[in-house]
């Protein structure tokens, strides 16, 4: 009971740094929130470019409705393949004819089909990486009834390490975000708890528990930091709205981010007063 | 109640603040703790709160020692320790009563009796009447007997009074020291540090003790 009624009288007694503090975390903590912003909606682009990841199987005119069946099964008990669709030569004019309507006078005329059967294997979500895709070619690729497998190497490869790239880029410079962050939640909760050192030292002298001295300060910092993990979510989601509204679609974040996100300002609020109080409990 | 027993002291700069120091202060018993600046009566004092232990020997106060006492059990040697600094170490901005209030709730009053408390510790030192005062708006003196009003709020054994009166006048020296001279009467011990020897002349009943350089050169009343 104490601890809460000090921490509320240490936010009463002294709002305006109650309220910076409250404010750098926020600061703080809403340029991680843009980090992330930026990060998921560039995994969310490149995942659904690799979606697109897929290995065509062209087939030879001559092979046996048998043999395509059993490539079909075996090809579909590979751990990363998701599914393997077979497209006929018709399907396959059909599909020629609705992506490009500008020969379809050309398509019209056609006496014979000069488009191959093939098989379509899409692979499993995190499946979607150069080794794996060569690998699934390789296995298709054995069949004496293949002609041809295609799943543009080079386009993979460049997609893999612009991912790598990334996710190296989002470490980086996601590390450097939060230590900047860190070291601003720490500073500015040190400056709260430095101005109420004389409050420390006398509980020290009067011989009051440290843990008791302790408490306060721990609540009023994740209170500090709830706030600022709060008003961090709040400029988050209006430079969110007004990218939307202004200048292109973008995705929210997930709630578990802004929950993970709050839940860190809480803990790291906490975590920075105790390492500040630690200091001043020493000097008495 | 305080017993040093060959107590040094030696920071890693400064060097040795205290020499194999020796004193035992009794229930009751009322001394000062002089010698110039440097001597060691600050460190003595602070190694008696427990706020430093002891590079060599040991302190005891009232049956703890500094051999046994962690930082976690601190406070229950300062529990029975009251201490008053020349600087007064108040609350700036609250009055004298939420002063008073602060200590006591901290040390685990129960609620309502704090108040009550606050203001009969506020009467004893005789400042009842400036119980709603703003500190920093009462006189150097005034200052000084709230923080004696503090030290007194845990019932304590012994008052500890690092220079109380370097920052007072004579007359408020005086009122400082009668008050001391009443806490002890009712049984209380008192180690006042102070370099102002003419202060100490006046009371002729007191034991001193005097340090030198980090040794104890003199003490009135040997075992």
């Amino acid at each position: 009971m104490h601890a809460i009624r000090e921490a509320a009288a240490g936010f009463k007694r002294s709002p305006v740094l109650t309220g910076l503090s409250s404010a750098m975390v926020g600061l703080a903590l809403y340029v991680v929130g843009l980090f992330g912003l930026a990060t998921y909606n560039l995994q969310l682009a490149l995942t659904s470019v690799e979606e697109r990841v897929e290995v065509a199987v062209y087939l030879r005119d001559d092979a046996r409705q048998s043999e395509i069946d059993l490539a079909l099964t075996e090809l579909a008990e590979i751990p990363e393949v998701r599914s393997v669709s077979f497209v006929s030569k018709r399907d396959a004019l059909d599909r020629a004819r609705a992506d490009l309507p500008e020969f379809g006078e050309l398509f019209a005329d056609l006496e014979v089909n000069p488009l191959p059967q093939s098989l379509e294997i899409e692979l499993r979500p995190g499946e979607r990486n150069p080794d794996v895709v060569e690998r699934v070619s390789e296995a298709a690729a054995a069949y004496p009834f293949v002609e041809d497998v295609r799943y543009g190497r080079e386009w993979v490869d460049k997609l893999f390490a612009l991912r790598r790239i990334g996710a190296a880029t989002a470490g980086v410079l996601g590390s450097a975000f939060a230590m900047v962050a860190a070291l601003i939640i720490g500073t500015a909760l040190r400056i709260a708890v430095f101005a109420r050192r004389d409050e420390i030292y006398v509980m020290r002298l009067v011989g009051a528990k440290a843990s008791f001295i302790r408490r306060p300060f721990l609540l009023e910092g994740a209170m500090a930091g709830l706030l600022g993990g709060l008003l961090a979510w709040g400029l988050t989601y209006a430079t969110y709205r007004g990218v939307y509204s202004f200048l292109f679609e973008v995705a929210w974040l997930p709630s578990g981010w802004i929950g993970l996100g709050v839940l860190v300002g809480v803990v790291f609020g906490a975590f920075s007063s105790a390492l500040a109080i630690r200091r001043h409990l020493g000097e008495v | 109640m305080i017993k040093l027993t060959n107590v040094s002291k030696e920071y890693p700069k400064r060097g040795f603040a205290l020499r194999e120091v020796s004193l035992h202060l009794k229930k009751g018993q009322f001394a000062f703790l002089t010698g110039h600046s440097g001597s060691g009566k600050t460190t003595t004092m602070r190694l008696v709160h427990m706020a430093e232990r002891p590079t060599t020997g040991e302190v005891r106060v009232t049956g703890y020692s500094s051999d046994t006492v962690t930082e976690r059990n601190v406070w229950r040697v300062r529990r029975r320790i009251g201490y008053v600094f020349q600087d007064f170490r108040l609350l700036p901005g609250r009055t004298a009563l939420e002063n008073m209030a602060f200590v006591l709730e901290v040390t685990g009053t129960a609620r309502k009796a704090i108040v009550p408390a606050a203001q009969r510790l506020l009467a004893q030192v005789g400042l009842g009447a400036k119980a709603g005062a703003l500190v920093n708006e009462l006189s150097g003196g005034e200052q000084q007997r709230v923080a004696i009003a503090r030290a007194l709020a845990n019932d304590p054994y012994i008052l500890l009074a690092d220079e109380p009166t370097g920052n007072l006048d004579d007359r408020a020296t005086r009122g400082v020291l009668d008050l001391f001279w009443d806490i002890n009467a009712k049984g209380m011990a008192v180690l006042m540090a102070t370099h102002d020897l003419e202060l100490i002349k006046r009371y002729p009943h007191a034991r001193v003790f005097e340090l030198d350089q980090g040794r104890l050169v003199y003490d009135s009343a040997p075992e």
